[in-house]
């Protein structure tokens, strides 16, 4: 018996599985972008960049995070002349990817995308390992998506007002979505509570979706969440809407009124985005992506494709390390004094 | 009549040549991504959406679609071949598609899936067309409270996966749900058994412990053997199944596929349950109960035929509700939005062309992944003769980069090694892996429901008797657990007889 012809199909077959795997592998997982850290050259910049950059996203493919990262990674990347890879490191409310990052070679190579909860993770979580304000150098604000209370078709309140008499009266019996312990849903429906000062029964998900599930089919009462999740269902009747928690309309949705106008100001909450370098990056590094963010902002496309989200880009102005960190050292404080006195931790 | 106007709009849309061929490129695509461990098809999607921006919505949608379906076809194979499911649903396929391989009938298994599923997908489109609107309501009369006892039901009927003795099935259903509850608390916050690594606060992937307990003991059992070193099978038989294999086919495709369907339209996590359910089911009502676990061909059209039915019956809360059942769903969503077009029940009437294309995209999805897969039949059983030295490295290597790429976390690649060794130990002692797959899969999702259905309840245990639905699906538990007990009681009592005599 030869084996000689045997041996030949296998060395083809292995060949063939392993350029299907490997043409897999990078459709998955981008072009093939490995850990956080890849600098070569930490010192000179002026080449920057002289490879991929990794944009690290903290969240699952496909949630809205990842989306908006990736609706900016491309005009970003044309910006700065270079390629730019996106990359999911989930875990424990965004924390894992950010810990990677604050860890990571400060060279410009390994940026981080986060949202709002950038400024919840110290009041929810101990031995963090990195410090929001200390771990990081910021590089500007991205957007700030506006939230909606919602409620059940069939729900009794019909306008802001109704809904806090109704949830006073009856704070034994109403239900109040979220979808997990830090969730931006989650944050909202803290800072209703904490508004209109009453405590009602919360009821998390994993994730926005079945929450969103259980609402229009009517097995909770209301909940708080991304217009990015939820103006699809406003628009289509299945669930009832009350107010946009931002200081205006949404264009999307223009019927909709802001918490100011339906009365009830002290609820104003946005899930704002911010991108991130770890600190020690040179600073001329920082500006050049600053810059590249600004302009990827202008981009008519993202322009659209963010407003098609319900959203829209920050201003240039805000686009700046300045305003970035003035932003989350403001929301730190505000988040720390709502998350101890509703007495939540996760770890 | 008016869903004959429907669907011949549906399929003028959907046979654009355009349309076509990126319903090609997506099946295509699905089937690649499904072969390899690992790699799934929410991370395709999620990397190909933004791609999809410049795509007319429909041809955006009908490729994003024909990814998904394309996985869950190509996801059986790696199972069948070297027990390497990349899915839940696949493990179920692997107990009696890898046994069927090691007997030599690897194509007869393969050709099982592949016609199971295109017949599943065939029907559950139909069902799509017909019945789409009042199905998604139906389900949505679907809470927590019904979904605790819709699993629970699916746990108990299951049980007949296991083989051997009930104490050890038993045990591993309970090690099963132990290690599901590795993570963060949706509930409280609190982690559990993290050992304060952050990265366990998402919980061990599922498809860590597949490849692991499956995949990687597997390997590890074939290394002692000598026969098996050298390669998996030495003789191929017959490439296709026999008339006999066709005959067996037919009645657990059709039941399968109406199983999964059903399942399928629940976005509160009833696809999980269709394989399973499926694989129980056959197990049950066949004269040859002996052969399921060795190599029993209705062990693998079943559920095959139950997944790729619930697979397609799990657009129906998407498109007609704009609700997401699965996190690949979820994308979807995203498309949708971001082309412009609010997903919800206004999509039938505002874009019908696009509503009835995805639709008929589907059955031309079918059909090219059977003409895609039955040919390469071929070519994946002649894998199994690469000598087995060469071929368990590469096992171990796609399985680590695909695990990898699930989430760029260690954590996922140290899991396959640590439930390799672990399921080795196993088998050693005489335990299935597939009932601790089981209890991994649905303990999450009973103890989930259950806190739910509690939670809105206010503590009151009640509602799971006072909802209709739920109470029915009790008392078929209940049903079940009678029929599971009786026969084992009566076989006792002859056992103790025989032993008299």
């Amino acid at each position: 018996m030869s084996t000689s012809p045997r041996y030949r199909a296998a060395a083809r077959m292995i060949a063939a599985i392993g350029v299907v795997s490997l043409a897999a592998a990078c459709a998955g997982a981008g072009t093939g972008g490995t850990g956080g850290t890849g600098g070569t050259a930490g010192g000179e910049t002026g080449g920057y960049p002289g490879q991929n950059i990794t944009f690290v996203v903290p969240f699952s493919a496909g949630g809205p995070t990842d989306t908006v990262t990736r609706m900016i990674a491309e005009p970003m990347a044309a910006k700065l002349g270079g390629k730019v890879v996106v990359q999911n490191v989930e875990g424990a409310g965004g924390t894992v990817g950010a810990g990677e990052v604050a860890r990571a070679e400060p060279d410009g190579y390994t940026v981080l995308m986060h949202h709002i909860g950038m400024s919840t993770a110290p009041a929810l979580y101990q031995n963090l390992g990195y410090q929001p304000l200390e771990s990081f150098e910021m590089v500007g604000l991205v957007t700030e998506v506006p939230m909606t209370i919602i409620a059940r078709k069939d729900f009794a309140p019909a306008t802001l007002q109704d809904l806090v008499t109704h949830v006073k009266a009856n704070a034994d019996k109403v239900t109040l979505a979220n979808a997990g312990i830090g969730a931006a849903s989650h944050l909202c429906g803290l800072l209703f509570q904490t508004a209109t000062g009453v405590k009602v029964q919360e009821v998390p998900y994993e994730g926005t979706g079945p929450a969103l599930t259980d609402l229009v089919g009517g097995q909770v009462d209301f909940m708080c969440d991304q217009t990015t999740n939820t103006s699809g269902q406003i628009s289509a009747g299945e669930v009832k809407a009350y107010a946009v928690t931002t200081p205006e309309r949404v264009k999307s949705l223009p019927d909709l009124p802001t918490t100011a106008e339906a009365g009830l100001p002290a609820l104003e909450v946005s899930v704002w985005h911010g991108l991130y370098v770890p600190k020690g990056t040179p600073q001329d590094v920082v500006q050049k992506l600053s810059e590249a963010l600004k302009t990827a902002l202008a981009d008519q496309k993202v322009v659209d494709q963010m407003a098609k989200l319900g959203t829209a880009p920050v201003p240039a102005e805000d686009a700046t390390p300045q305003a970035h960190r003035t932003k989350l050292e403001e929301q730190l404080g505000t988040w720390a004094k709502v998350i101890a006195d509703a007495g939540i931790k996760a770890s | 009549m008016e869903l004959l106007d429907n669907i011949a709009l549906g399929l003028s849309t959907a046979l654009l040549i355009t349309n076509v061929l990126y319903c090609f490129l997506g099946v295509l695509l699905g089937t690649a991504i499904g072969v390899l461990p690992g790699i799934g098809p929410t991370a395709t999607v999620a990397m190909l959406l933004p791609i999809t921006f410049s795509f007319e919505p429909v041809t955006a949608l009908i490729m994003l679609a024909g990814i998904y379906y394309g996985a869950q076809y190509g996801g059986s194979t790696t199972a069948i071949l070297i027990n390497l499911p990349g899915e839940s649903s696949a493990a179920v396929t692997a107990l009696d598609g890898h046994a069927m391989a090691r007997q030599g009938r690897a194509g007869a298994a393969l050709a099982a899936a592949a016609i199971g599923s295109f017949v599943a997908g065939t029907l559950a489109t139909v069902a799509l067309a017909v019945a789409a609107p009042p199905l998604a309501r139906v389900a949505l009369r679907f809470g927590p409270a019904e979904y605790f006892s819709l699993v629970l039901f699916g746990l108990i009927v299951s049980i007949a996966l296991a083989r051997g003795t009930a104490l050890k099935a038993l045990a591993m259903i309970f090690l099963g749900v132990l290690l599901g509850t590795v993570g963060q608390d949706i509930y409280t916050g609190t982690p559990r058994f993290t050992f304060e690594q952050r990265e366990l606060y998402g919980g061990i992937d599922f498809v860590s412990v597949a490849v692991g307990m499956f995949g990687v003991a597997e390997i590890l059992r074939n290394l002692e053997n000598q026969q098996t070193r050298t390669a998996i099978v030495s003789k191929v038989k017959n490439l296709w199944p026999t008339r006999e294999d066709r005959r067996r086919m037919a009645g657990p495709i059709l039941r399968g596929t109406g199983l999964g369907a059903a399942l399928g339209v629940l976005p509160g996590g009833g696809h999980v349950l269709a394989s399973f359910t499926s694989y129980a089911v056959e197990k049950r009502i066949s004269k040859r109960q002996q052969e399921f676990g060795h190599g029993a061909i209705e062990g693998v059209a079943g559920p095959e035929s139950a997944n790729n039915a619930a697979a397609q019956t799990s657009f129906i809360p998407l498109l007609t509700l704009g609700l997401p059942a699965h996190p690949v769903m979820a994308l979807m969503v995203g498309a949708f939005i971001v082309h412009g077009i609010t997903p919800g029940p206004n999509v039938i009437t505002e874009e019908p062309a696009l509503f009835w294309g995805l639709i008929a995209s589907m059955w031309i999805g079918n059909v090219l992944l059977v003409l895609l897969n039955l040919p390469l039949i071929g070519m994946w059983v002649r894998m199994l003769r690469i000598p087995y030295q060469v071929l368990f490295p590469m096992i171990i290597l796609f399985a680590s980069i695909g695990t990898y790429s699930l989430g760029f976390n260690a954590y996922d690649v140290y899991a396959i090694a640590i439930f390799g060794l672990l399921g080795y130990l196993l088998i050693k002692c005489g335990c299935e892996p597939a009932p601790l797959l089981l209890g991994f899969v649905l303990g999450p999702l009973l103890e989930e429901n259950l806190r739910r259905a509690l939670i809105i309840s206010r503590g009151d245990a009640s509602v799971f008797f006072t909802r209709p639905i739920s109470a029915a699906l009790l008392v078929l538990t209940v049903a079940a657990l009678v029929i599971t007990v009786l026969p084992a009681i009566r076989r006792r009592r002859e056992m103790v007889f025989t032993e008299d005599e």
